[in-house]
């Protein structure tokens, strides 16, 4: 390859392969991570979901799509008609742009900056001026009331999510996201397990800010109809969904590189060999995983009601069936590319266990009211990640000056936090009470 | 990479001034808003053409991702069909031409001044790679008192904000 590209543009080409490939398959996993959450969802309410298109409704994103692409666009006749046209771009640009520095495996990363967590943040708190422009340029009270919603809610959880995320990089004195794996692992714990806090304040400003439910209330649809999406319809709408749920990637990715261990296997210091082999029992895990889900999706093959599901699941087995293959090959293959494709397997399986607990937790919780919501973040959410960035640099002391062990030294920071939320909470039970009988 | 870089200055420069003018005449305060924005973002630009990368990110994190989306957010509780027939613009021609002469000279003198600093000599590539690092060192250590001095000015404006806003809905 090395010939035939002149050596001048050579280290553009790789980011630039994978840039394409991130473009191209995002909205194929976004499409998916919808029917996911439509099948959580009707297994969580004891339905079946979509069950129509393909078997089990596999064909249902791309069926979806199509429609979508069909529809009518409409531009309101009031609208202002360049930012309107101006608005879903920002908000898809900016999704898509945060990927360029996330670190999916050791091997796959389209730039490894030094401000790389400072990049992602950066750029997907600038996706907000798709939602408030496009709410504004709309010219209606529905779509301008979610984008005043959705800015206020951003800006408030933004600062509680971004101080949870300050206690880890001071554990990893790193803003790299190569380097923060990198130290998780030689400090051998997951930071989710050594700031319990951390990890709990970023779920909860996490859904917040990719205004999910229960904090849904840009878009609350018994309020407000669509949010700031109400006039948008056709192509345009679903760019604001694309980069709705990209965004939930993105904040799963965060999660995943600082709180789970990134590409990190689970039990990465347990060595024990399959007999006879250099082959390690947790890295043949992935492939043997891959292989049942093969295996299942055969056996329920022939019992599919029409000839074209039968096709189409076999189709899925092979798909597994590959997938699986490959994972077991990187086994007898070299480390560095073994790492690479085992890496990319577990860190898109936190991903997508992440973004589990995100559908969980919508289905779960109601909706909370505005005031609620405020108070949540301002007066609970935000304390508790203050103090838990003080009780990290109270950890990391004692670290350096009493040479306590990594986990050990997190332990009085963790409960001195915990005693903090269960004051704060208590504390704020009775405002709550206050101000409902003032008829607030 | 010379011209590469060059281009890019000059795309940023142009950009940056272009939206400031286009800022300043417009007379919907939205787009005056998202043209702000394009202003800071060039500059941003042109602060990682320089290699300061944590000013970069810092630029658009306080200021487009902080400072403007409040901006925008007060923006929009303004009735803009009002505002737009309103006279926005005062005629007061001679005091701005005063002040704009003033602060022209005022820019020429600061160019004078600084003028040995304009020979550009090739940019020194061996700049140490941990920028966010350089910049920390330098306000913890040889910085510190101005840098505490501007905390505690930020804190005590931030309390005075929280008691006046308290003070008006009591």
């Amino acid at each position: 390859m090395g010939h035939l590209i002149p050596p001048s543009i050579m280290p553009f080409v790789l980011p630039v392969v994978y840039a394409v490939v991130i473009v191209a398959v995002l909205p194929l996993l976004a499409g998916y991570i919808v029917l996911m959450e439509r099948k959580v969802m009707a297994d969580m309410q004891a339905r079946l979901g979509p069950m129509r298109v393909g078997p089990h409704g596999l064909l249902q994103p791309i069926a979806d799509a199509v429609k979508l692409l069909l529809k009518e666009d409409i531009i309101p006749d009031k609208a202002d008609r360049l930012m309107f046209w101006f608005a879903p771009l920002v908000s898809v640009t900016m999704a898509l742009l945060a990927y360029s520095a996330l670190a999916i495996g050791p091997a796959f990363q389209i730039a490894d900056l030094n401000i790389g967590l400072l990049f992602i943040l950066a750029v997907s708190s600038l996706g907000i001026y798709g939602i408030v422009l496009g709410g504004w340029a709309s010219n209606s009270h529905y779509s301008l009331l979610g984008a005043l919603r959705s800015a206020a809610q951003l800006v408030s959880y933004e600062t509680a999510a971004g101080l949870a995320l300050i206690s880890v990089l001071l554990l990893a004195g790193s803003l790299s996201m190569k380097d923060i794996v990198q130290a998780q692992s030689d400090q051998g714990v997951w930071f989710g397990f050594s700031v319990p806090f951390g990890f709990f304040i970023y779920l909860v400003g996490s859904i917040a800010e990719t205004n999910r439910a229960p904090f849904d209330l840009p878009e609350a649809e018994s309020e407000l109809v669509a949010g700031y999406m109400t006039e948008y319809s056709g192509f345009r709408w679903s760019l604001y969904f694309l980069a709705e749920y990209a965004n939930m990637v993105i904040v799963a990715g965060i999660a995943t590189t600082l709180f789970l261990g990134g590409w990190l296997r689970p039990g990465a210091r347990y060595h024990e060999h399959i007999p006879g082999t250099g082959i390690e029992w947790l890295d043949a895990l992935p492939a043997l995983l891959t292989l049942g889900v093969a295996l299942y999706s055969l056996s329920l093959a022939p019992k599919q009601p029409v000839k074209i599901q039968k096709i189409v699941m076999v189709l899925v087995a092979v798909l597994c069936l590959g997938v699986a293959g490959i994972l077991a090959g990187a086994l007898f293959a070299p480390p560095a590319v073994m790492q690479g494709i085992h890496g990319a397997f577990w860190f898109m399986a936190k991903v997508f266990a992440y973004i589990y607990a995100f559908l969980w937790i919508r289905f779960t919780f109601p909706r909370y009211r505005f005031d609620q919501l405020m108070r949540l973040g301002w007066r609970f959410l935000i304390p508790l990640a203050l103090v838990n960035v003080i009780g990290v640099g109270v950890a990391i002391v004692l670290r350096q000056q009493l040479a306590w062990g990594p986990i050990v030294s997190l332990i009085p920071t963790t409960l001195g936090t915990l005693g903090v939320a269960m004051f704060l909470a208590k504390d704020d039970a009775p405002t709550v009470a206050a101000h409902l009988v003032d008829g607030e | 990479m010379q011209t590469l870089n060059q281009a890019l200055f000059i795309f940023f420069a142009v950009l940056a001034v272009a939206s400031a003018i286009l800022m300043v005449t417009r007379r919907n305060i939205v787009h005056s808003a998202v043209f702000l924005i394009t202003t800071l973002l060039s500059t941003a630009g042109i602060f990682l053409l320089l290699e300061a990368e944590f000013l970069f990110i810092v630029q658009i994190i306080l200021y487009v991702g902080g400072i403007m989306v409040l901006f925008v957010f007060v923006i929009m509780l303004v009735n803009l069909d009002v505002s737009m027939r309103q006279v926005q613009f005062n005629r007061q021609w001679f005091v701005a031409g005063a002040l704009s002469l003033v602060l022209a000279l005022q820019f020429l003198f600061a160019i004078w001044v600084g003028r040995g600093a304009l020979h550009l000599h090739g940019t020194d590539m061996q700049i140490a790679p941990k920028n966010t690092e350089a910049v920390a060192d330098a306000l913890f250590s040889h910085y510190m008192l101005p840098f505490e001095i501007a905390s505690i000015l930020l804190l005590v404006a931030m309390i005075g904000a929280v008691v006046m806003a308290k003070r008006r809905v009591g």
